[in-house]
């Protein structure tokens, strides 16, 4: 589904990832992990295509495109969904109508035809209780005056409602008291089927407790370092990063 | 240059697809001003004769002004001096006879020129509840649902009908809050003004539909001077709105109108305006010179009056709709979108005059400026000193699309007294590139996420406009940022 092959990204004119290689198939759950600063979150921009990302060389294929080439809605359109770590607020637009709109965007992308107001409704009352959430919830400005775990709520009912075909998720468990971090999980494990791709970014091992991945991956100086089953989780979690800055670099596997 | 800031300055050019010409045998007085020209206004009208004094005095006042000092130059916008001898100052769809009894006689050019712009005339294909007066250049074409408004009472039509039909009304209220002497364009609207809407609601009526008024520039070099009159007696309710719309041209048309509103004791005026007159291209030729002055009285105790304007089109705008609070525990309420964007500029806001105890004031205005546009808001609230307890809450907020654009804001505040709160907040913003990137990562196309966070800003004003209005304004702004990208 995923391919990337010796990724290497800069942010003003600083280079983060050098050479990263990771491959995702259909079905998997891939964790993503490192410490602070390691370039989780400059991964998960620059697959989403944030123009203050610069790639500056290797490629990507998407569902046997060139993912670089699309621009960010290309990219949207085409599945692939990123849960920010940071949710931006839109004021005076309220989540239904941006939820409306991006449903539609995507249908227009699939040829099909919009939903009308009643079929979104019973699409979003569904995906409400998903994330434990009431309807209220909808006429509310986009994430504005949301508390964290709110904002992180939204993330996750966005990407229920928009069933994409790779979710990429940064770092949403950070912050979340454990009732908001099991939605989350939750939430992640509704989309998991074999007909998609999930890479959860995250600093701590907490939420593959509730989720299990296929492959955990530890992302260190702009390169992953170490890839392993769940166990490296568990390992990750009682040893810390430390002793992963002392592993000389592997060759990344190829697919 | 950023591309999105590229893609922003791309969506700041607008189509404008309002601006075809009808091709309409029109009767025309010939180019410049004298006290003729307003004698031959005044005789085509066959008005009373006070409405030709006050015509003529208006006219002498405006000579006097045009001598001294011109037009005024205080506001924030530039343009070249206007030949107020070149302006035609009347201009009417030729009629046969005594003009049009029904819609039925109403030449059906005319009809299908409203049909074009989305405002048909016939009573069965109307907006259900909502009563229109169509005004053609100088002249009100037809008014819709008038005989079914009677039954309650209420006066809606032309300005010319009613200076016919009640001329004691019109004598009464006409220049009662806007005098001939309240400023040069007021004064120059008062002497050659041609025709507008005139409404009256007699005491007690909640009036049962929304009231409207389209105004239509055809011909070239014709200035549009058109007054409109409101007036809520006791304990009434009455929903009024404006639209506006003119052909592309080169050269610049001045539209110089008034609006009087006079609320009595409990009564309650809202009056709303879309305003798309053609804005000038790109490169700021031609467009409409929107000079106008609108005031409403608060007259008795707990009157109301709430202006909501949406000010998309128009090359310079220069309009402060304001209102005396006269009657103790009166409200007044202004609630403002003015888009600039290409080279359009707007100077414009509010006065609120707190003169009764316990008034109370808000003015929401959201200023947003794209291309080379320029947005000024300049609001003045002042509470005077018997204005006991009055309170005045201001909130501007400004909104840029790229970095050739301008927002200004230029309050005045004045209390007079002790008990009196005045409230102001201001903020500028610009759309973040990381909200871009938000809403495009939800598969949103540049255009529709500038349109919608641009609709999101100005939601606290679109929530006071009539529902289809609002709908009809959250498209216009659409269509106005909508752009030639790529």
């Amino acid at each position: 589904m995923l391919s990337v092959r010796n990724l290497s990204v800069g942010v003003d004119g600083k280079t983060i990832l050098r050479s990263l290689n990771l491959e995702v198939r259909a079905g998997e759950v891939h964790a993503v992990m490192g410490p602070n600063g390691s370039g989780k979150s400059t991964l998960a921009q620059a697959l989403a295509g944030h123009p203050a990302y610069t790639v500056t060389g290797g490629e990507v294929t998407y569902l046997g495109r060139d993912l670089l080439a699309m621009p960010p809605e290309e990219r949207a359109r085409a599945g692939l969904f990123l849960a920010f770590q940071y949710p931006i607020e839109i004021a005076g637009v309220s989540n239904a109508a941006f939820l409306k709109a991006a449903i539609n965007e995507m249908r227009a992308a699939r040829g099909q035809e919009e939903l009308d107001a009643m079929e979104m409704l019973e699409l979003l009352e569904k995906k409400l209780s998903l994330v434990d959430m009431d309807r209220s919830f909808l006429s509310r400005p986009v994430n504005e005056g949301f508390s964290g775990g709110e904002k992180k709520r939204n993330e996750i009912l966005q990407m229920a409602v928009l069933e994409p075909k790779l979710a990429i998720l940064d770092e949403t468990d950070s912050g979340l008291d454990i009732d908001a971090l099991k939605i989350v999980a939750q939430g992640v494990n509704h989309l998991r089927r074999t007909d998609n791709a999930i890479i959860l970014v995250t600093h701590y091992q907490r939420i593959l407790n509730y989720v299990e991945p296929d492959r955990v991956h530890v992302l260190f100086d702009g390169r992953i370092v170490k890839s392993a089953g769940k166990e490296l989780a568990l390992e990750l979690e009682r040893k810390g990063y430390d002793w992963i800055k002392e592993q000389p670099a592997p060759v990344q596997p190829a697919a | 240059m950023s591309t999105s800031q590229k893609t922003l300055e791309a969506l700041a050019n607008r189509d404008y697809k309002w601006g075809f010409v009808s091709d309409i045998e029109a009767d025309t007085l010939p180019p410049g001003l004298n006290e003729d020209v307003i004698r031959a206004i005044s005789a085509k009208k066959a008005e009373p004769e006070f409405m030709l004094q006050w015509r003529l005095k208006a006219y002498r006042h405006w000579s006097k002004l045009e001598r001294a000092a011109g037009e005024p130059k205080w506001a924030n916008v530039t343009y070249p001096p206007i030949d107020y001898q070149k302006i035609v100052y009347y201009s009417a769809p030729k009629r046969q006879g005594e003009g049009p009894a029904s819609l039925d006689e109403v030449d059906p050019k005319l009809l299908e020129t409203f049909e074009k712009l989305g405002v048909p005339l016939a009573e069965r294909q109307l907006l259900a509840g909502v009563a229109v007066d169509a005004v053609f250049d100088s002249v009100s074409v037809a008014t819709t649902f008038k005989d079914k408004l009677a039954e309650l009472g209420i006066i809606f039509g032309s300005f010319s009908e009613a200076v016919q039909n009640h001329p004691e009304l019109v004598q009464k209220y006409l220049g009662s809050v806007v005098p001939y002497t309240d400023n040069f364009y007021a004064a120059l609207n008062s002497a050659v003004f041609t025709d507008g809407s005139f409404c009256y609601i007699p005491k007690g009526v909640r009036c049962p539909m929304e009231l409207s008024t389209y105004f239509r520039i055809n011909a070239a070099k014709s200035g549009q001077f058109e007054r409109t009159l409101i007036v809520a007696e006791e304990g009434s309710y009455v929903s009024y709105l404006e639209g506006c719309t003119a052909p592309m041209r080169d050269e610049n048309q001045l539209h110089a109108a008034v609006v009087e509103l006079i609320a009595h004791e409990r009564a309650q005026i809202k009056y709303s305006t879309v305003q798309n007159w053609y804005a000038g291209d790109a490169e700021g030729r031609g467009g409409i010179f929107n000079f106008v002055t609108k005031r409403g009285k608060c007259a008795g105790r707990a009157a109301r009056i709430s202006w909501t304007q949406v000010e998309t089109g128009s090359a310079i705008t220069w309009k402060y709709p304001s209102v005396i609070l006269q009657g103790d525990d009166s409200v007044g309420e202004f609630y403002s979108v003015a888009l600039t964007a290409n080279r359009q500029q707007a100077d414009t806001g509010t006065k609120m005059l707190h003169i009764g105890k316990n008034t109370r004031s808000t003015i929401i205005s959201k200023g947003i400026s794209a291309g080379r546009g320029n947005n000024t808001y300049r609001g003045l609230v002042r509470i005077s000193p018997r204005a006991a307890n009055a309170r005045n809450y201001t909130q501007c907020d400004s909104l840029l699309l790229g970095d050739r654009c301008g927002a200004h804001t230029f309050p005045y505040i004045e209390v007079g007294n002790a008990s009196s709160v005045a409230e102001h907040e201001a903020s500028t913003s610009k759309i973040s590139d990381e909200q871009l990137f938000y809403c495009k990562q939800r598969g949103l196309s540049t255009e529709n996420a500038v349109s919608m966070i641009v609709n999101g800003f100005c939601k606290e004003v679109f929530k006071n406009l009539p529902m289809e209005f609002a709908v009809e304004a959250t498209k216009l702004l659409g269509v106005s940022l909508e752009g030639s990208i790529g």
